[in-house]
């Protein structure tokens, strides 16, 4: 075997091998591009399972020394093996199930919130020759298989028989759904910036200039809505303990409980690889072309990275009031994802159409600047808004601050004056 | 192409199977098997349950979601838009603007109506 070959297109020669090896055991050819497909699955499913034991110690040791505290440090090195202690003992608690419960429902539940998170790894691309499948509707599948974590959750909130429970299913039916359509937009981008829906051909389309440039509102609003997505701090609603004591998940016990707390940590990871392959450029770095070891590396640096983000969010800002939480997504970043869009489609669209010489950092320069007026724009609006809330604020308690919400003046303002819930922000005087 | 999808296929199953074994093998052979109805009893913090669970709930969680699935239809009609965007000149993205322009319309319906105000 060629061990330079191996270095530059691992995956790729040892195919080669167990093809071989398995011509030889006397298979057909058919069998054996399903038997390497079970291995690639298997492969990539074991590393996405085992990661989060990983992810969880990571969380507990940086939101610890945020905290001011030590965190696990006990258990093997540096506290290393913690998880797979909490995990043995999550192994030999108890199952129950509570009377009243919908058992099919209530036991699907936390599996199907693994698959959705498990089955968006089959597109993500780790190099630029290793991806478990390089589908050309990636993008759209990621959107498709995404959602089924909020269908598992609302799931599991309805099945257990606990009005805390279903109280957590319908803060999801309205939040977790709710900032799906931002998402959703934001994703499209980085799909109209590289013309294609596949993941690879997204990164392959970021060789020179990353989307970050290019479209850095889309990946604010991108990363921010995602993490609403995975429902954690500061938009933990459907969990809230102080309110609703665990939430859609109160009455599960033992592995069920394990496994939901699996699909949050890798829904977390999976957020910063997914806003790493769209806009950060996947694997692209020094060497990630000779070697696909190299752009393992940068990708699982970028994904760090942005898992790093949704950490310091975690530990920083305090939860969001549900109406303050759905008036930012559908007042601030649906119209601001819409007018993303459209500013990229137009500038970029024209940009070609005048001058079809320019190079990628033209391109991406004009596009940045675009964005940089586009965000002017959208930070004076609501500062014109949060002028006009303040006065109706000072200018008498009962009359001014009551007009129908329609009878503003600019109604494409993000934020919407006359909401009882921005009064209570507006500083006292 | 079939291949791909035979591979997300075996994707799905293996998602099933991985969180389905340790699932399994807590409830049936490692986990203590004592109930009894205090234990299986609906968790409140102690107190005991009063009524049915599944009652009529309030519409303001029912209307946002309705409001996403007509968002959420229309954006799927702008991914083929977006991957044929390099092929098609400035005319069909004006086109296009003025699809984006209607979908803002139902938003700004919506926010009207006050659909969107959390009551």
């Amino acid at each position: 075997m060629d061990f330079s070959k191996l270095l530059t297109d691992p995956i790729n020669e040892i195919g080669i091998l167990l093809t071989n090896l398995l011509a030889g055991l006397g298979l057909a050819p058919g069998a054996i591009a399903v038997v390497q497909a079970i291995i690639g699955v298997v492969v990539i499913a074991t590393f996405c399972l085992l990661l989060p034991l990983f992810l969880i110690w990571f969380e507990r040791r940086i939101v610890a020394r945020m905290q001011d505290r030590v965190g696990p440090n006990r258990v093997g090195w540096q506290g290393l093996l913690q998880t797979i202690a909490d995990a043995i003992k999550l192994l030999i608690k108890e199952d129950i199930t509570p009377i009243g419960a919908d058992v099919l429902v209530y036991n699907a539940a936390p599996i199907l919130s693994v698959i959705a998170v498990i089955a968006m790894w089959a597109v993500i691309p780790f190099a630029h020759n290793m991806y478990g499948v390089d589908l050309n509707v990636g993008v759209l599948y990621i959107a498709a298989v995404g959602s089924l974590g909020t269908l598992a959750i609302m799931m599991g909130g309805w099945s257990s028989n606990n009005k805390y429970a279903l109280l957590g299913a319908f803060r999801t039916a309205a939040q977790l759904v709710s900032y799906e359509a931002p998402m959703i937009l934001s994703m499209l981008v980085p799909v109209i910036l590289a013309g294609t829906m596949s993941m690879t051909g997204i990164v392959n389309a970021q060789s020179q200039v990353w989307f970050i440039f290019s479209a850095p509102i889309a990946a604010a609003l991108f990363f921010i809505t995602s993490v609403a997505e995975v429902g954690r701090t500061p938009f933990d609603l459907l969990e809230a303990e102080s309110e609703i004591v665990a939430g859609f998940h109160i009455e599960y016990t033992g592995m069920k409980f394990g496994m939901f707390f699996v699909a949050e940590f890798l829904h977390a990871f999976t957020v910063g690889s997914l806003t790493a392959v769209l806009f950060l450029g996947g694997w692209s770095g020094p060497f990630s072309d000779a070697s696909p070891l190299a752009g393992v590396f940068w990708f699982m640096l970028k994904s760090f990275l942005g898992y790093f983000i949704v950490i310091l969010m975690r530990a920083t800002l305090p939860r969001l009031r549900i109406d303050h939480m759905l008036d930012l997504c559908w007042k601030f970043f649906t119209p601001l994802a819409l007018a993303s869009i459209i500013v990229t489609m137009l500038v970029d669209k024209s940009l070609t159409t005048l001058l079809p010489n320019a190079d990628a950092w033209a391109r991406g320069g004009i596009l940045f600047l675009a964005n940089v007026l586009l965000g002017w724009a959208t930070v004076s609006l609501l500062a014109a808004s949060a002028r006009k809330m303040r006065l109706a604020e000072e200018g008498g308690a009962t009359g001014a601050g009551h007009d129908a919400p329609g009878d503003g003046h600019d109604e494409h303002a993000p934020m919407d004056a006359h909401a009882p819930a921005h009064a209570s922000q507006a500083p006292a005087h | 192409m079939l291949n791909q999808w035979m591979f997300i296929g075996l994707f799905l199953l293996m998602g099933a199977i991985f969180p389905g074994a340790p699932i399994l093998l807590n409830s049936l052979i490692l986990g203590p098997k004592k109930n009894n109805p205090a234990k299986n009893s609906t968790y409140e913090c102690g107190i005991e349950t009063v009524g049915d669970t599944w009652v009529q709930f309030k519409v303001q969680y029912y209307i946002f979601a309705l409001v996403f699935v007509v968002f959420d239809v229309e954006t799927v009609f702008l991914f083929p838009f977006a991957v044929a965007y390099n092929s098609v000149g400035l005319f069909a993205v004006l086109e296009t603007l003025l699809f984006i322009l209607i979908l803002l319309g139902g938003l700004i319906y919506a926010w009207r109506k006050g659909a969107l105000e959390w009551v």
